[in-house]
């Protein structure tokens, strides 16, 4: 973490409530982990977590190319939509 | 009627700045469209590199370029797009993989977030908190679709 000059308008207050409001962004699960984390610690969880969010989008690119494999030409878009608009 | 004057976002789940869940969701499925329409015989290896770009491209287009993140995405994609273009390489364009060495965490963040390298330590913590959220957005967008019996709806 670089340290600033007087001139700087950032303080370390904003930088603590940048750190804990990434720590609330956290799932349930990883947030338990840490606890009360270190800045550090809490960028590694993070780190941790962004790339599991990858790993999702990978996984879940797959499936969807497996599913439409077995899709037909003129699917409704609409229903998925209304669906999504219910959950 | 709600009056959505002053909120353009109807969607009242969603952060006030972000992009609206129905409008990424709108893009996605489209996208979603266009690769079948356009490829229905390609691998699935194939398929599914595609998607995952548009999984990207989707979340960066609805972002916009308000936000450094979704800026270096939708670079990243038009660039990768035209190397393959000229090259004729087939090459996903999602994040890059790279092996974490001995980084400080910081760093290891920024080759996370896209357009994080040569980040401020204040931004780079800014652009991580809006890049997560819509990222796991993204995630269950798809989970949903998946979840409804993919595109084929039902």
């Amino acid at each position: 973490m670089s340290s600033r000059g007087s001139s700087s308008r950032i303080t370390d207050e904003e930088i603590n409530e940048l750190v804990s409001k990434l720590q609330s962004l956290l799932p349930e699960s990883r947030r338990r982990n840490i606890g009360r984390a270190s800045a550090s610690k809490l960028l590694k969880e993070t780190c941790s977590y962004i790339k599991s969010l990858h790993r999702d989008v990978d996984d879940l690119s797959d499936r969807l190319s497996a599913l439409m494999a077995t899709m037909d030409a003129n699917s409704p878009q609409a229903d998925i939509i209304r669906s999504l608009l219910r959950s | 009627m709600k009056s959505s004057t002053r909120n353009p976002n109807p969607n009242p789940d969603t952060p006030r700045f972000g992009p609206s869940k129905l409008m990424v969701a709108f893009r996605f499925l489209r996208a979603l469209t266009l690769v079948h329409r356009t490829a229905p015989n390609s691998s699935n290896a194939a398929r599914s590199r595609r998607i995952q770009r548009a999984a990207f491209a989707s979340m960066a287009y609805s972002a916009g370029p308000r936000r450094a993140w979704s800026r270096a995405l939708l670079w990243r994609l038009h660039f990768h797009r035209a190397r393959r273009l000229c090259a004729g390489r087939s090459r996903a364009a999602g994040v890059p993989r790279r092996p974490s060495t001995t980084r400080s965490p910081a760093d290891e963040l920024r080759r996370l977030v896209p357009g994080g390298t040569g980040m401020d330590y204040c931004s780079l913590l800014e652009e991580t908190a809006d890049y997560i959220r819509c990222l796991s957005e993204q995630v269950k967008l798809m989970q949903s679709v998946v979840d409804s019996g993919g595109p084929r709806g039902r």
